[in-house]
């Protein structure tokens, strides 16, 4: 019977190999004899015709069924055509079948499939069943999501005590696209890593796999790289020497902070070797005049958060992975987080960078002045572009002072409008003293009463449809309190609030925290959660959310939170294994609704490996092509963080 | 029945807190105050009671500066039904409160007084044993467990001792005094942070009970306990064995 080919150590990732192709085809072929030979063998023959027609029936029924969603991308096309592409799949198929039944046909699996390489084709298509091929490895990380042996249906049974035939797609954020190993990019030898031992030390550059295995992969579990070296630099030199020679090595390098990101950016896609700022983590100077702090890019942001407490400052941002994200991190993906709305973005409060671009020049853009208009402020292509422009060492940032008066409100809105409305009337009752305006749905809620230890209901007495929580922040203890609770009295009698709680220490402030925060935790415990980052108008915000759930009914759990005060919706759809159907009827209608709207299909995650083709959702080509350029005059030899972000292509 | 709650206005439990430089105590200004912890249990547990019909007043009282008032406004947010505010600005210790609120007792005439077993700025643990005494009244400190018997006027109290659990059977009108496990305080809803704007605070000087305060004990120095002093790597076993009897001096 068909088994699946031999478990590769490459990602599960869809990455399809281009290793041993005759391999497996062989052994497929053998298999598929012997299967052949056994039925015709032990049965009756009108019996044996039957079930060999009904098992390839059974077999390749829902194989052609899948086909029709294959996303098969044109590489060389200048339009993006997100539909399948008819004549491809059916030669797919009929190559598929050739392929499977004749013993003799050694070629490599997809080559028929591949459109022609041209110069810009970055990108190959295969069939379902490629894909598939390489993906059923069972997935060891996460061991709750089943394995389904698409050629097997009795192991498949014995599995899981269902007979059909599913697919089981582990590392999936979005629809079928395959990354195809650059070819261009040089394989690690041992002469590489002793020239990385000669600059760093033996004891900074890792090769053991078993440490090797959690910077391979991403916090989600989603993506798994197979790098065989991690490079822990300590100095900006350091990171400029790796980078230099990786340059003229060709060698891929994947920048590496506390790898908490959600699209797949932290991770090598194949073997590109990591270089992890983590040892970079001395704060250098705190002026406590302008509160400019000069930290490095491996400085964690909880324990710069405790420093600065220590002065009497606070950090312009604030997120829910403040324990492992690091400031380079931060300031390299433009993160949002929960203070936004009160102190604004990266690109307002970082006032210098120091990064090192792929050819192992450093730019000392490091200044701690607020202001300073002497030509191109080249700090921000840094903020923002996750990596792949330079590798960002050091960070300047304006701290603002620690306010005295914090004061956090758990609220219950009956419907989206309101919260809208209420949002409306903080900015201009709470106006200066706002600091976050968060809110999360009912089932939200649910999700983290359910599945996070530690979290309690505010408002136990009844279920409501809509959360918000704001915090204020300000100088004068009494006044602000006085201002919070007017606000919140006066949104009662108008109806805005059914019902609401106002911490009354900081232990209450965090619990409610916790609920907001906790939201991402609880979604990964609930099992497969499929996560969408978006900016929308706010008007519109909530009719996405409404929209996927009648789309996917029953099928998954929809849950929508999110940044209010920023108009940035976290749409996640939580589902008990990951599943194609669900995904079909997610994307890329979600990118298509956003575009429509004119929004953002990340607001603050970025694009990373997951969305790294999605670009022109929201970007037009002419804007996207000037990107192409500048990432080819920083980085010509594409070495920084591959296969993310810009469309590959537009890479060359 | 009326029970009566002591309430203290002290350093919010999740403040970093740091020694003033003069040695004199611990910095509070700018710095965030709310309701011991303990207090706050003690409040819910008396709300609780009030709930289940058991009682038909819940009273708190502070002592303190005029900032009191905020406390008391938390408590009544949470559900008391009135605030006693006994103003002083001289530093307290647990004797003067015990006989400030014992004053308070023999006025409001309560059944059970509830307190927390201790502020989290002091540690004192003693307020509720000495007003026990001075009331000779029945005490049961750290309480975990309580069950009113309102027809027999009597409390029965689960302790967390150190050997385990003791069980006391108490006559009314008795002092408690709360320990962590006992009940999670309630938060304070909007609607009764509204109810709470109008219920009465009475405020109270030391003159008018006619007390005089005078403190036996007075605060020579705070400083902060010693460093951690950052662990050394050993070479070798009998570097270690040198180590520990030369320097640790254990063998």
């Amino acid at each position: 019977m068909f088994s699946p080919p031999p478990p590769h150590p490459e990602p599960c990732l869809q990455a399809v190999l281009a290793e041993d192709p005759i391999t497996n085809h062989s052994r497929m072929g053998s298999e598929c004899c012997r299967f052949v030979v056994m039925i015709l063998v032990a049965n009756v023959k009108r019996l044996t015709v039957g079930i060999t027609v009904s098992a390839f029936t059974f077999l390749f029924l829902p194989h052609f069924v899948c086909h029709c969603r294959i996303t098969v991308q044109k590489a060389q096309h200048a339009s993006y055509l997100p539909d399948t592409m008819p004549n491809h799949k059916s030669r797919a198929t009929f190559g598929f079948l050739l392929r499977s039944f004749n013993p003799f046909f050694h070629r490599p699996w997809n080559q028929h499939l591949l459109p022609s390489p041209t110069s810009s084709s970055r990108f190959t298509s295969a069939t379902f069943f490629d894909k598939k091929c390489s993906l059923l490895q069972h997935d060891a990380i996460r061991g709750d999501h089943q394995v389904f042996s698409f050629f097997n249906p009795f192991r498949n049974f014995l599995q899981t005590k269902q007979w059909g035939v599913g697919f089981q797609h582990k590392c999936y954020g979005s629809m079928a696209e395959l990354v195809q190993r650059n070819p261009r990019f040089s394989k690690l030898n041992d002469d590489d890593v002793r020239y990385f031992e000669g600059i760093l030390g033996t004891k900074n550059v890792v090769q053991d796999e078993d440490k090797l295995v959690a910077s391979n992969t991403d916090w989600l579990h989603k993506f798994k790289g197979s790098s065989k070296l991690l490079l822990q630099p300590r100095t900006t030199d350091q990171v400029s020497q790796i980078l230099k020679y990786c340059n003229s090595r060709n060698l891929a390098v994947v920048p590496q902070g506390g790898n908490t990101g959600l699209v797949g950016g932290s991770v090598p896609v194949f073997d590109e070797v990591i270089v992890s700022l983590s040892s970079m983590n001395k704060i250098i100077s705190f002026d406590k005049v302008s509160g400019t702090l000069v930290c490095e890019a491996g400085c964690i942001l909880e324990n710069i958060m405790s420093f600065l407490d220590n002065e009497g400052f606070i950090m312009p941002l604030d997120l829910g992975a403040k324990g492992s994200c690091q400031i380079g991190g931060n300031v390299s993906t433009n993160a949002g987080g929960l203070r936004l709305v009160r102190y604004g973005s990266l690109h307002g409060s970082v006032l210098g960078v120091e990064a090192v671009l792929a050819n192992g020049t450093a730019l000392d853009m490091l200044k701690t002045l607020r202001k300073d208009n002497t030509g191109y402020d080249l700090k921000h292509l840094f903020i923002g572009s996750e990596g792949s422009l330079g590798i960002v060492t050091k960070v300047s940032i304006l701290t603002p002072p620690k306010l005295s008066s914090v004061n956090v409100a758990f609220l219950a809105c009956k419907d989206y409008r309101s919260c809208q409305k209420l949002l409306q009337e903080a900015k201009r009752k709470l106006g200066e003293i706002l600091s976050a305006f968060e809110f999360l749905d009912g089932q939200s809620m649910n999700l983290v009463l359910n599945h996070l230890e530690g979290a309690r209901n505010p408002l136990p007495t009844s279920l409501h449809d809509f959360y918000v929580l704001i915090e204020t922040t300000g100088s004068d203890e009494s006044s602000d309190k006085q201002k919070l609770e007017a606000f919140l009295l006066g949104s009662m009698e108008n109806e805005l609030i059914s019902d609401g709680v106002l911490a009354q220490d900081i232990n209450q402030a965090s619990s409610f925290w916790l609920l907001r925060e906790g939201i991402p935790e609880a979604l990964m415990r609930a099992g497969a959660v499929y996560k969408y980052d978006l900016s929308i108008p706010l008007e519109q915000m909530y009719n996405l959310v409404e929209e996927m759930r009648s789309r996917l009914g029953n099928t998954a759990n929809v849950i929508g939170y999110g940044h209010l005060g920023d108009g940035n919706l976290h749409l996640n759809i939580s589902s008990p294994r990951y599943d194609d159907k669900i995904l079909s009827q997610i994307e890329p209608f979600v990118y298509e609704w956003t575009s429509k709207h004119r929004g953002s299909i990340s607001a603050e995650h970025g694009l990373g490996l997951m969305k790294a083709n999605k670009i022109f959702y929201s970007q037009s080509r002419e804007t996207v092509q000037l990107m192409a350029s500048i990432k080819n005059l920083l980085d010509p030899n594409n070495i920084l963080n591959p296969y993310k972000v810009l469309p590959h292509s537009l890479i060359s | 029945m009326k029970i009566m709650v002591g309430i203290k206005r002290v350093v919010d439990y999740a403040v970093k807190i740091r020694v003033k430089g003069d040695k004199t105590g611990v910095v509070t200004e700018n710095v965030k105050m709310s309701m011991n912890p303990f207090c706050e249990i003690a409040l819910e547990e008396a709300l609780r009671l009030r709930e289940y019909g058991l009682a038909s007043e819940v009273v708190a009282v502070s002592v303190g500066p005029s900032q009191c008032l905020d406390t008391l406004r938390t408590a009544l947010a949470m559900g008391a039904d009135r605030g006693i505010h006994v103003h002083s600005t001289s530093s307290l210790f647990p004797l003067s409160v015990a006989k400030i609120l014992t004053h308070l007792v023999l006025f409001e005439k309560p059944s059970l007084l509830f307190l927390g077993k201790q502020a989290i700025d002091d540690d004192c643990n003693q307020t509720g044993q000495i007003i026990a005494g001075l009331l000779n009244w029945p005490q049961a400190t750290f309480a975990s467990k309580v069950l009113l018997h309102k027809d027999k006027q009597v409390v029965t109290v689960d302790r967390e001792v150190d050997d385990g659990i003791e069980t006391l059977s108490l006559n009314l009108p008795a002092v408690i005094t709360t320990d962590l496990r006992l009940n999670q305080p309630r938060y304070a809803t909007l609607p009764n942070i509204m109810k709470a704007k109008s219920k009465p605070v009475n405020k109270f000087t030391l003159e008018e009970f006619n007390l005089q305060i005078k403190s036996d004990l007075e605060i020579l120095q705070v400083t902060e306990p010693p460093k951690r002093k950052p662990g050394v790597l050993v070479a070798s076993v009998d570097d270690l064995i040198h180590k520990l009897k030369h320097d640790a001096n254990v063998i």
